[in-house]
C-alpha cells in the first residue's frame, strides 16, 4: 500500500507485475501438482461433462448416425410424446412400486439388524455374524439371478418345498407371473444387502459413549428400553443422511437386477425407467426419445434430493447439504 | 452389561437373539451351498432325480472339466481377469494421484477443482447421451471401454482424501528438502503409507469390475470382448438353459446339462471372491468409515 501511494501512476503496474510474477511463479512451483489435478479435470470433461451436453440429443430429432450438431431441432416434441406414451404410466408405477417397497423394507432393516448384533454378548459371534451378512453384497445380479430362476423355477426349490408341505397343488413358475415380481425382487435386494447397509450404523453404534448405558441401566432401563432411548438417538445423524441419498436414489430402482430378472411375460411389472431407456433406447434405435425419458427421471430425482434434504434438515438439523 | 446381572429377561433375549442370528446366517450362506452341490453334482442326475439340497447325490467334477475346456468360457473368463487387474491399477493410480494434489492446501484453483468434480455426482448425461459418446469416441467393440470411463470416480477421490489429510506434513517436507517432485512425492511417500485406503478402493473397484455385465452388454458385439458376467447374463437372463448346453460346444452328449453347467461357471466365477474377502475384509471396513462419514 505505501508503495501505491509514494509512486506515480507508472510505478502501479510495477506491483502489479510484481503479484503477478509472483502468483505465476508459484504456480510453477506446483506445476506437477496442477498437471495431477487437471488430469483429473480433463478426465471430468471427457466422461461426466461432455454426456451432460449430450442431453441436448433430447431436443433434437436423431436417428443414430452423423454427428449431433446435424441433426434438426426437435424442441419439446419428445417430452410430449412422454405423456402420451401408454407404457410410461405402467413403466413410472413399477418404478416407484419397486422402489418405494425397497425403501420401507429395505431401509430400516439393517438399521434393527445392526441394534440386535450389538446386543450379542459374545464379540467373537458378532464378528463372524458380520462377515457372514455382508458376503452376500459381493455376488453379483448374475449370479443372483442364476440362483433365483434356479429355485423359482417349475422343478425349483421353492415349488418342491411348498408342494411337499401341501400348501400349493400345482407349481408355479415364479418369474412368469407379474404379481410375483415385486416380491422376488424386493426379497433378494434386502438379501443381498442388508448386512452391507448395516456397517455404518454398527459403527455409528460402536461409538457410542458406554457411559450412556451404565447410567441407563442405573436408572432401570431394560435392553428395549436402552435400544430405544440410548442407541437410536445417538444415531439419528446417521440414519438421516443414509435416508436423503436413498430418497434422492429412489428413480434408480436397480438397474442390474431388475434387467436379469425380467422377462417378456413379466414385463408388466418389470419395466422400469432405466430398463426403459435401455430398451427404447439401445435396442429399438429411439435415441431422442429414450434420452428425453432419462432427463426427465434425472430432473424428478433432483426434487426428490431437495425434498429429503429439506424434510430432514427441518425434522434434526442434519443435512448433506 | 455384566454376566451377573443377568435376568430371566436377558436370558431369554440373548437365546433368541443368537437363535435369530444363526437363522439368518443359515439363511446367507445356504444359497451360496446349494450352487456349489449343484455344481459337483452329475448334471442329468440333478435333472432327472429331484432337487439336491445339502450334499451331492451323484458326486462329479465332469461339470468343470467341461468348462474348462470350453474355449468361449475361457476367453471371457480372461477379458474379466484382463479388466479387473487392469482396470483397477489404473483406476486406484490415477484417482489416488489426483486425489494427491486435490488435498494439497496450497493447490491454486483448489476450490474450483472441488466444485466441478463434487457437480459430477449429483448430475450425469444419462444412459443414451453417455452411449453415443463412447460410439463417437470409438469405444465401442474396444478393450478401452472397460478401462478409460472406469478409471476415475469423484466419490472414491473424497475417500482418498479424507485419508490423505491424515498424513502429517513433515514426511512430505522431507522429501522436498531431498529434492523430490510432487510426482516423485506421491509415488514414493504417500501411496506407500496409505495401503489401507488403497486396500479398500482397490477392493471396492475390483468387485465392480468383477461383477460389471451391464458395460459387456451394452457396449460390445464382439464375443471375444465379452467378460464372463455379461457370458452368463446372455445364458440365464435371455435364453433356456438348453442354450447354454450350445454355448458350451454342442459336444454335450453324456452327464452334463445346461442347468449343471451354469452352476459349475457360477461358482468359478465367485470364486476368486469369495477367496480374496477375508484378505480384504478388514480393510474394507475400516475404508468405509472413512468415505461414508465425511463424504
Amino acid at each position: 500500500m505505501s508503495v501505491n501511494l509514494s509512486t506515480d501512476t507508472r510505478g502501479h503496474p510495477t506491483v502489479k507485475a510484481g503479484i503477478r510474477s509472483k502468483f505465476l511463479a508459484k504456480l510453477w512451483g506446483q506445476r506437477y501438482l496442477q498437471v495431477m489435478a487437471l488430469l483429473g479435470v480433463a478426465w471430468m470433461i471427457l466422461f461426466n461433462y461432455i454426456p451432460m451436453y449430450g442431453i441436448l440429443y433430447a431436443f433434437k430429432d436423431y436417428i443414430g448416425i452423423g454427428k449431433m450438431g446435424d441433426a434438426p431441432w426437435a424442441g419439446w416434441t419428445h417430452f410430449q410424446e412422454i405423456f402420451e406414451d401408454d407404457q410410461m404410466i405402467q413403466v413410472i408405477k413399477n418404478t416407484l412400486g419397486i422402489s418405494l417397497l425397497k425403501l420401507v423394507i429395505g431401509f430400516p432393516l439393517p438399521i434393527i439388524f445392526a441394534l440386535f448384533l450389538n446386543e450379542l454378548r459374545s464379540l467373537k459371534f458378532n464378528r463372524i455374524v458380520q462377515t457372514i451378512s455382508y458376503l452376500p453384497h459381493f455376488l453379483s445380479w448374475v449370479i443372483l439371478g442364476g440362483i433365483l430362476t434356479a429355485w423359482l423355477a417349475d422343478v425349483g426349490i421353492v415349488n418342491d418345498i411348498l408342494m411337499g408341505l401341501h400348501l400349493i397343488k400345482e407349481p408355479i413358475s415364479y418369474l412368469a407371473e407379474p404379481k410375483y415380481f415385486w416380491t422376488i425382487v424386493v426379497a433378494s435386494d434386502v438379501w443381498k444387502e442388508f448386512g452391507w447397509g448395516a456397517i455404518i450404523y454398527i459403527a455409528a453404534i460402536a461409538s457410542i459413549s458406554p457411559e450412556l448405558y451404565e447410567a441407563a441401566t442405573i436408572d432401570g432401563a431394560g435392553r428395549f428400553q436402552k435400544m430405544r432411548y440410548v442407541t437410536l438417538p445417538s444415531i439419528r445423524g446417521t440414519i438421516s443422511i443414509l435416508f436423503i441419498l436413498a430418497v434422492s436414489a429412489l428413480l434408480n430402482s436397480n438397474f442390474d437386477q431388475i434387467l436379469v430378472l425380467k422377462n417378456q411375460v413379466n414385463e408388466s411389472a418389470s419395466n422400469v425407467i432405466d430398463t426403459y431407456v435401455f430398451e427404447t433406447g439401445i435396442s429399438q434405435g429411439r435415441f431422442s426419445y429414450s434420452a428425453a425419458v432419462g432427463l426427465v427421471k434425472a430432473v424428478i430425482a433432483l426434487f426428490l434430493l431437495l425434498f429429503a434434504n429439506s424434510v430432514t434438515k427441518r425434522m434434526n438439523q442434519s443435512s448433506l447439504f | 452389561m455384566k454376566r451377573d446381572r443377568r435376568t430371566l429377561g436377558d436370558i431369554v433375549f440373548d437365546n433368541i437373539n443368537v437363535i435369530g442370528m444363526l437363522l439368518l446366517c443359515f439363511i446367507t450362506l445356504y444359497p451360496i451351498w446349494y450352487v456349489l452341490v449343484n455344481s459337483l453334482n452329475d448334471g442329468k442326475d440333478a435333472m432327472t432325480g429331484g432337487n439336491i439340497y445339502w450334499v451331492p447325490r451323484m458326486f462329479s467334477f465332469e461339470n468343470y472339466s467341461t468348462v474348462f475346456k470350453n474355449a468361449g468360457i475361457m476367453t471371457a473368463m480372461g477379458i474379466t481377469i484382463a479388466k479387473t487387474v487392469v482396470g483397477t491399477v489404473i483406476h486406484v493410480f490415477f484417482t489416488a494421484m489426483v486425489a494427491y494434489a486435490y488435498s494439497r492446501k496450497e493447490l491454486i484453483g483448489r476450490n474450483v477443482y472441488m466444485v466441478i468434480g463434487t457437480i459430477t455426482m449429483f448430475f450425469g448425461g444419462g444412459l443414451i447421451p453417455t452411449y453415443l459418446w463412447y460410439r463417437d469416441l470409438g469405444l465401442l467393440d474396444h478393450f478401452g471401454v472397460y478401462i478409460y470411463p472406469a478409471m476415475f470416480s469423484f466419490f472414491d477421490l473424497v475417500i482418498f482424501l479424507a485419508f490423505f489429510r491424515e498424513i502429517p506434513d513433515g514426511l512430505e517436507e522431507a522429501a522436498k528438502i531431498d529434492g523430490a517432485n510432487d510426482f516423485s512425492i506421491f509415488v514414493r511417500v504417500v501411496l506407500p503409507v496409505s495401503l489401507p485406503v488403497v486396500a479398500t478402493i482397490a477392493l471396492f473397484h475390483g468387485v465392480w469390475q468383477w461383477n460389471d455385465y451391464f458395460t459387456g452388454l451394452l457396449y460390445t458385439n464382439k464375443e471375444v470382448l465379452q467378460p464372463i458376467q455379461t457370458f452368463l447374463y446372455r445364458v440365464i437372463a435371455q435364453s433356456s438353459s438348453n442354450q447354454m448346453a450350445q454355448a458350451v460346444g454342442g459336444s454335450i452328449t453324456r452327464r452334463v446339462t445346461g442347468q449343471s453347467l451354469k452352476m459349475a461357471t457360477m461358482v468359478i466365477t465367485t470364486f476368486p471372491i469369495v477367496l480374496a474377502y477375508p484378505f480384504l475384509q478388514r480393510y474394507f471396513v475400516k475404508g468405509l468409515m472413512i468415505g461414508s462419514l465425511k463424504g
